[in-house]
Parts: C-alpha cells; structure tokens; sequence
C-alpha cells in the first residue's frame, strides 16, 4: 500500500488529492501514519512503528490501522 | 532635446480593447474577469472598454477596471444595429480588439467578423460551424462523430412531446434552455413546469437530457484556430449555487481531463476561448454536458494558475504566435464573493440617458 504520488499532505494532517480537488483531515496519529505511508513503509512497519512510540495495544491497533487504510483507498489517497 | 518616451509592450501603443458580459449577479458573466486577467498582463498595456446592455452592470462602475462603456443594443436586434453602435464606438475609441462574453451576442458578433476586421477591429471567434457544431441542440450529435461521453437528449419543440420523452427517459431528467438555465425534474408535472419556465425565458426549443450523477468539472480551454490548445485548465466546483454555477473552484491535475478538452479542441479546430461542463462520473468517464463558446466567469483562475487565457487569446487576436502552456498551478482556489459597489445616481442617470459612461 502506497500514498500516491501526487497526494500533497501536509504535517498537520491535511491532504489534497490534486486529481479529484478532495481535500480532508486527519488527527495527528493520522498525519503520522500518512507521513510513514509516504516513506514506503510498509503496513506492518507503521504498525510496529507507532506501537514502539506509544502506549497503545497493537491487536487493537491493527484493528484501527486496517479500518484507517480501507478509509484512504476508498478515497483514492492509496494506490 | 527631445528623449522617446518608452512603451513598455511590444505594440508601441496602449491596446484598446472591448470586453462584453459587465454583469455580476448570482450567474455573473465572464467580461469583469476577463478584465482582470488581461490587465494583469505585464506584456501590454491596455485601455478597456465596457460594451453593456443594462444599466445596472457593475462592471460599468469599476472604473479602476473599466475606462469608459457604452450601452449597445441587445442581441436581437440583430447584425444592422449592432455594427452601427460599434462604428460610432470605433469613430471615438479606435477599437484594436473586441472580446465578446456571451452566448446569445457571439453569432452577431462572429457574422460581423470579417467587417469589424475591415474597420481594424481584431478578434478571436470561432467560425459558425465551429459554433454551431457544439451547440446544445446539436450536442449529442457532436459527442457521438468524435467519440465523447455525450448524454443522451432529445430537443423538443411542443409541449405535447415533453409527454412522450417518458418513453426513452428514466427520471431524473434535465430540462435545459438553449442557451441558458437547466432544471432537474423528477416527474412529469416537474418537467412541464421547467418547460414552461424555460420556455418564458429563453424561447423554443428546449433540450430534454438524460441526467449523468457525478463530479462536476470545468474545463477553460483556449484553441489556436488551428487544432493546438494553447491552455487547459481544468476546475472541480467546491461550493455550487443553486443556479449550477461555481461559486468557489480548485484547479485539478489530471490528464484524462486535459485529453478530453485537447481532443475537443483538436477535432474542431476551436479558435478562440470555450469552458467544458464535464460530469465525471463514480467509474471515471467524463461525460461532456455542455460547451460554452465563451470564457467562463471564473476564468480569471487561469491567470491566477500561471495560464493567463485572456490576455493569450489578446495575443493571438493580434497575430502573435503564443507558444502553448505546458505547466499551471494545482490545488489555487477561487472563492467568488458579493460586494456592495457603491456609486452615484449621476453615473447611473449617466449611462441610462445617455447610454455612455
């Protein structure tokens, strides 16, 4: 899974899809998770990443991170 | 000692140009847009003037846009009339170009053409058959020779065959105007009311499309007269008025959509300045909905974008080569808004008498 290309994100967790004019928002995990995505990391990698960095139990993130990644391909910001 | 005093364009002169459309309400015309964009050009310098049809246009009173206007009758008065209020206008102002901005006024404006070039009056129309070829009536036709997603449409001339369209239609249908207005109308009551509006306000014959669900899109597109498009911008509609019009816009990067406006301008060989109403459908075919023949009211993005079209298309009406955009500006918004132009009764009592201002 991959953000495409074009996709312009910002820190803050505000994304525009430049082929459609879609803009949206994201909380700052969001933002984290979009900015790791960006840097190839692969879906486990964010996975392990954030659960090393914060105090969070992974099945249940996983749970989350699933969810999340269905979110960005249904707006076309996943390849 | 005498010194020349330098011109800082090209043409050793101010441009004299003639800009259409001065209007601003909820469906503005394009003419204060296309103002903007041509002033902000720093190849050029320019004096413009506003050609109105009512008194009450703003564009008439932005007198840091506009030098001066002058009333001219409105389209139905046909070719005679028109050229005799341009003549006297040209007498005073010595016309170099003139850039009509509306749809009802382009087929007198395009059968003067060749006489307003006589006088030395350029400008940058398509032929007639290029007009005609995209017109609302002749749509359908158009999309299915080149091969464009085109909804399906049935022109009607009585109201007797607005009952038979049940036949071929499922509804939702759209009721449009030839020239302007479409309604969305879910039953046939709804349809006959459309009819009867449309027909009020816009005469016979009325178009009966097929409705397309999707995302509406604006394409502004500028042709050479000779199949290359000299720049596409297309525009997705962020907030929509309840007339359909854009009322804020964000330029898009996509190619299909570039293809599809190229591919118009190449198959009809435009001259000129068109917008494409394309709704972009959920499984990505870009169905064409209309071609205005005209830049659109929000065509000042372009130049904001980095592809200044009017102050191109000024070039070109001149007879300059203008090499074609290759880059613009993705993700600039425009966000319209209404402001209260304050002026005098004395301007207004100005050009009411004396149809100049």
């Amino acid at each position: 899974m991959r953000v495409r290309k074009n996709i312009a994100t910002s820190e803050e967790g505000f994304l525009f899809n430049p082929t459609t004019g879609d803009s949206f928002s994201t909380n700052s995990i969001g933002a984290e998770i979009i900015l790791l995505l960006k840097k190839d990391k692969s879906t486990q990698e964010v996975v392990d990443i954030i659960c090393d960095k914060y105090d969070v139990d992974k099945s249940l993130f996983e749970r989350d991170m699933d969810e999340f990644s269905l979110q960005l391909k249904e707006f076309s910001i996943l390849e | 000692m005498l010194t020349r005093t330098e011109t800082k364009n090209k043409y050793g002169r101010k441009l004299v140009i003639a800009v259409t459309g001065l209007n601003a309400i909820d469906s503005p015309g394009p003419g204060v847009s296309v103002i903007r964009a041509i002033r902000e050009c720093p190849d050029f310098e320019c004096r413009i003037i506003g050609l109105s049809y009512e008194s009450l246009e703003p564009g008439l009173y932005m007198h840091d846009l506009v030098d001066k206007t002058y009333q001219i009758p409105y389209p139905m008065g046909g070719t005679d009339s028109l050229m005799s209020r341009l003549n006297y206008i040209h007498e005073i102002e010595n016309l170099d170009i003139i850039i009509p901005n509306f749809d009802a006024e382009l087929f007198n404006f395009i059968k003067l053409r060749d006489k307003l070039k006589l006088m030395g009056i350029s400008t940058f129309l398509p032929d007639l058959d290029q007009f005609e070829a995209r017109d609302k009536i002749k749509l359908f036709n158009f999309g299915k020779e080149h091969d464009f997603f085109v909804p399906e449409d049935k022109i009607i001339y009585d109201m007797r065959d607005l009952r038979k369209i049940e036949e071929n239609f499922d509804y939702p249908i759209v009721v449009k105007g030839k020239f302007y207005d479409a309604i969305i109308a879910h039953s046939m009551e709804q349809a006959e009311k459309a009819f009867q509006k449309i027909q009020a306000k816009w005469g016979l014959p009325i178009i009966v499309q097929e409705f397309i669900k999707g995302t509406e899109i604006n394409i502004a597109a500028l042709g050479d007269g000779k199949g290359t498009a000299i720049s596409i911008i297309p525009m997705r509609k962020l907030y929509i008025t309840d007339k359909g019009k854009a009322w804020a816009g964000v330029t898009l990067d996509d190619d299909a959509l570039i293809d599809l406006a190229r591919k118009f301008i190449h198959v009809t060989k435009w001259r000129g300045g068109c917008e494409l109403e394309v709704m972009l459908t959920t499984d990505g075919k870009p169905y064409i909905m209309e071609v205005n023949p005209r830049f659109p009211a929000w065509i000042y993005l372009t130049a904001a974008a980095g592809q200044n079209q009017p102050a191109s298309l000024v070039k070109m009406a001149l007879g300059e080569e203008v090499e074609p955009f290759t880059e613009y500006e993705v993700g600039k918004i425009f966000i319209r808004y209404a402001w209260d132009l304050i002026t005098d009764i004395r301007e207004f009592q100005k050009i009411s008498g004396t149809g100049e201002l």
